[in-house]
């Protein structure tokens, strides 16, 4: 297991190196640069401007500069917030958007592993029907009406919560409830699908005979099984919970990483776009590795090879 | 299946791993609970709950006058000599201000850090006097070598100031930013003695104290404390971080959180202290306008920056009384590439001027109370109202249409319209799409690009063939909208060259006075409507939600409201 962990982790450094080199030329051919406004800068300050970030020396210069400068651990200045660096900014925010993503992971789960496995459990019963649509309604209402929706409700209609904001631990409530309930609809789907799977193996009707509970059956003999496809989706689906917090990070005044990693290319702030895509390219490949390494462990008929 | 195949009754090292399997699952799930609900609970809560909020805005006369706005986006910085937006600008006016500032009721230029002012006779030399209890927020005296010593500053090529060109009407500014001039001392800024200041200028500029009272470009920053931080014309440095930043205006910064929000309090230091009846404003980076009009709802917000469309019927419907809809000094147009067939021939660009039922998008399409625009220039800029203005039927449209040789639109190529991809943009371009092909004939085909790539479309490539675009001032003064459109200018783009128009616009600032110079600039806009190098469409109106207990606030032409005279009512 350890020579398998330490072959896959080579294998991460030449493709971390050939997303940073795609993504260096790419941002640079986007046209529109840094410092394109809709008031147009004379040409004098810009060249100024380029000189003092370096811009006006060749591409493949400024690769080598940017490369150097990564290998010091210096991801270098941001363009758009010029008095921070973008180490700083991804030192503030990815914590908040860690603190965002495992909570709500952790919803996530405990909605999703529940529903799924009730479902499987009383199939075609009114419980499944129930957990069933109610995991198809998570699936097709997007954040963007979901959150929204609970605002409405529980902001606004109650006044319990905040609107949006990230100050007390009541405003984790509804942003982590919104990008739960998303991934968990995909959860319990998963779940029922694998649970109905394994429920209808030999080793489970074995179990039975045997005289084990329904609670003994469930949990202790086909939990294990039936959870696999959603282990291999956790994968991507923490990634993407990490990642893919644009939505939920705007609509709740949120300050996460997931904004900046979108913005970023927007206001074509190169070193920022380059910061955010390391870190979550690195997020991406190590999550994928911990998942086959999990995933090997929980399903004995795959080897370490 | 081969490990699941045991044997009745034997207890396999499977089932013992299945079961130590389960449990790792449930208890990582348990541990993610917990852990989130430590970190969550961790944090040190540096907000109120509502409740606590509703609390405070409800409580009688001796709770603290905290007014929390909603600022668009987060600030690049805050530094008045490195920004350039307009939530930056909201923030430079709480935190400095200039030798002259804006009246709070028309922003014309009243006594700011200078308590008077003197202008020669030939409009060239500007001497300011520097109020003797002017003192930045750390309590030292601003003064008229450190004002120098800014203007320095934002010319520098090392700070690479954006907007270091609206100080160019000095002498040697703008070969001092360009590095022909090295000696500061050999240009137009000058410290008389401590508290006075000499600007000689290049050329008159009679709009140049509105620039001073409107723009941060020209604010006066404190060197003692940037240059604690690193060197004068260094950029990037630590100054402007909470616990270092020194400002001059009736706030100071308490706490800047990234993203979260920008507390400035009451600067005990300011000149007019007395005055300033808030005890501190929030600002909210709300960069989502659903987000921002509920926050608005439950209470979190006092003032929004701006409101979303679809909501400006219902507010006018259910709370009239917090709905504010005013004229903004801005104008919407579509800029013709004028080296484009047809729009080559003026008569072609004034036809489809014309054709546009501007009153029929207003009410349908945009719903802001925008007004109609028949000229560039924004009638009632500083008293200045244009005379010249697009006026015709139809019958006049299609006829100039006929006269290019375009009868009915026959012969004439589609025209390309480009836009920045945004729904409401698109909305117009169609119903302007269907009034030009019902009136006209004229086929138009609407391309939109992300906004940095139709910027660089507008200002470098020069690849289109009509564009939606707007202008907003940045002062109170005609100029502002007829300037960009003289030859070389950065921002004319339409490649429509005029020598008469030059030479009228260098006549304006020459003029003896504003009735002269209004005069010129009707000859300009006359100009402008017969040569039609820009179809202007509307101008702007700015719309907020206010809550009726904000005191002081008065609409002006470009949405600032000078934060010394707002009060909030119990």
């Amino acid at each position: 297991m350890l020579r398998f962990t330490f072959r896959r982790l080579l294998q991460i450094i030449p493709v971390l190196w050939i997303i940073i080199t795609a993504t260096f030329f790419m941002i640079r051919f986007v046209p529109g640069g840094p410092f394109t406004a809709e008031k147009a800068v004379t040409p004098e300050i810009l060249r100024n401007l380029e000189a003092h970030y370096g811009l006006n020396k060749p591409l493949h210069q400024q690769y080598f500069d940017y490369m150097g400068s990564l290998m010091r651990g210096d991801l270098g200045p941001s363009f758009k917030y010029p008095n921070r660096t973008v180490n700083e900014i991804i030192g503030d925010k990815l914590p908040t958007s860690l603190e965002l993503g495992f909570i709500s992971l952790a919803v996530a789960l405990t909605i999703g592993i529940t529903l799924g496995t009730l479902a499987a459990v009383k199939r075609n019963s009114w419980l499944d029907y129930v957990c069933s649509s109610t995991a198809m309604i998570g699936i097709c209402v997007p954040t963007f009406v979901l959150g929204p929706l609970l605002v409405l409700t529980f902001a606004i209609r109650f006044q319990w919560l905040n609107a949006s904001g990230w100050y007390g631990p009541s405003d984790r409530i509804l942003p982590c409830l919104t990008l739960g309930c998303v991934y968990a609809a995909y959860i319990a789907r998963l779940t029922r699908g694998g649970m109905l799977e394994v429920l209808n193996q030999d080793y489970i009707r074995t179990a039975r005979a045997k005289g084990a509970s329904e609670a003994r059956v469930v949990f202790k003999h086909a939990l294990r099984g039936g959870l696999l496809p959603v282990v291999s989706f956790l994968g991507p689906g923490i990634a993407g919970i990490l990642t893919g917090s644009f939505v939920i990070e705007t609509i709740f005044q949120i300050p996460g990483l997931g904004r900046e990693f979108v913005n970023s290319a927007f206001n074509r702030d190169y070193t920022l776009v380059l910061g955010t895509v390391i870190l979550y390219a690195s997020l991406i490949v190590i999550l994928n590795l911990v998942v086959d390494v999990v995933q090997i462990w929980l399903n004995p008929k795959l080897k370490f090879e | 299946m081969r490990n699941f195949d045991t044997p009745l009754g034997c207890t396999s090292l499977n089932s013992f791993r299945k079961l130590s399997s389960i449990r790792s699952v449930v208890g990582f799930t348990c541990l993610l609970t917990l852990g989130a609900l430590l970190t969550g609970c961790g944090k040190k809560d540096s907000s109120p709950s509502p409740a606590a909020k509703t609390n405070t805005t409800t409580a009688p006369s001796a709770t603290p006058q905290i007014w929390r706005v909603g600022n668009g986006a987060e600030p690049q910085d805050l530094d008045p000599q490195t920004v350039t937006g307009v939530p930056e600008h909201k923030l430079m006016m709480a935190l400095f201000e200039g030798l002259v500032t804006e009246d709070p009721k028309d922003l014309h230029p009243i006594p700011g850090l200078a308590d008077r002012w003197e202008i020669s006779a030939d409009g060239l030399v500007y001497t300011f006097h520097l109020r003797a209890n002017a003192k930045w927020s750390d309590g030292t005296p601003i003064t008229a070598p450190q004002a120098v010593e800014s203007y320095q500053r934002m010319l520098s090529p090392g700070l690479g100031a954006e907007y270091a060109y609206l100080l160019w009407f000095a002498v040697g500014a703008e070969d001092y930013t360009k590095g022909k001039l090295t000696d500061f001392s050999k240009t137009g800024f000058k410290a008389l003695d401590e508290r006075t200041l000499q600007i000689t200028l290049k050329s008159p500029t009679p709009y140049l104290l509105k620039i001073i009272a409107s723009h941060y470009a020209w604010t006066i920053v404190p060197t003692h404390v940037v240059k604690k931080f690193g060197k004068l014309d260094e950029k990037r440095t630590a100054w402007t971080r909470t616990g270092n930043h020194v400002g001059s205006g009736p706030f100071q910064l308490k706490d800047w959180a990234p993203q979260q929000k920008i507390t400035v309090v009451r600067n005990p230091h300011y000149w007019d202290a007395a005055v300033v009846k808030l005890d501190a404003i929030e600002f909210f980076p709300t960069e989502d306008l659903g987000t921002e009009e509920r926050m608005f709802r439950t209470g979190q917000l006092d003032m929004t920056y701006e409101m979303p469309a679809n909501k400006i019927d219902t507010y006018r419907k259910e709370r009239p009384e917090a709905l504010k809809v005013d004229p903004w000094l801005g104008v919407y147009f579509y800029r013709c590439n004028v080296t484009r067939a047809p729009l080559t021939d003026k008569r072609v660009r004034r036809a489809l001027a014309l054709a546009i039922d501007r009153e029929s998008l207003i009410k349908n399409i945009t719903r802001g109370g925008e007004t109609p625009a028949y000229s560039v220039s924004y009638p009632g800029t500083a008293g200045y109202f244009p005379r010249a203005k697009i006026t015709g039927d139809l019958a006049l449209a299609k006829q100039l249409l006929a006269e290019a040789g375009y009868p009915d639109g026959k012969g004439c190529p589609p025209i390309e319209l480009l836009y920045n991809t945004q729904a409401n943009h698109r909305a117009i371009a169609e119903a302007i799409q269907q009034m030009w092909r019902k009136n006209l004939g004229v086929e138009i085909t609407l391309r939109n690009e992300e906004w940095k790539v139709y910027l660089n479309t507008q200002h470098v490539t020069k690849d289109y063939t009509l564009q939606r675009a707007g202008w907003i001032a940045d002062y109170v003064d005609p100029h502002v909208f007829l300037e960009i459109w003289t030859t070389g200018n950065g921002n004319n783009d339409t490649l429509w060259s005029n020598a008469d128009y030059d030479r009228l616009f260098q006549a304006a600032l020459t003029a003896k006075n504003d009735t002269e110079r209004y005069e010129i600039y009707q000859k300009m806009d006359a100009i402008l409507v017969d040569e039609m190098p820009v179809i202007p469409i509307y101008f702007y109106t700015k719309v907020h939600a206010v809550s009726p207990r904000v005191k002081g606030y008065y609409p002006t032409l470009l949405d600032n409201h000078p934060y010394k005279h707002i009060y909030l009512e119990n």
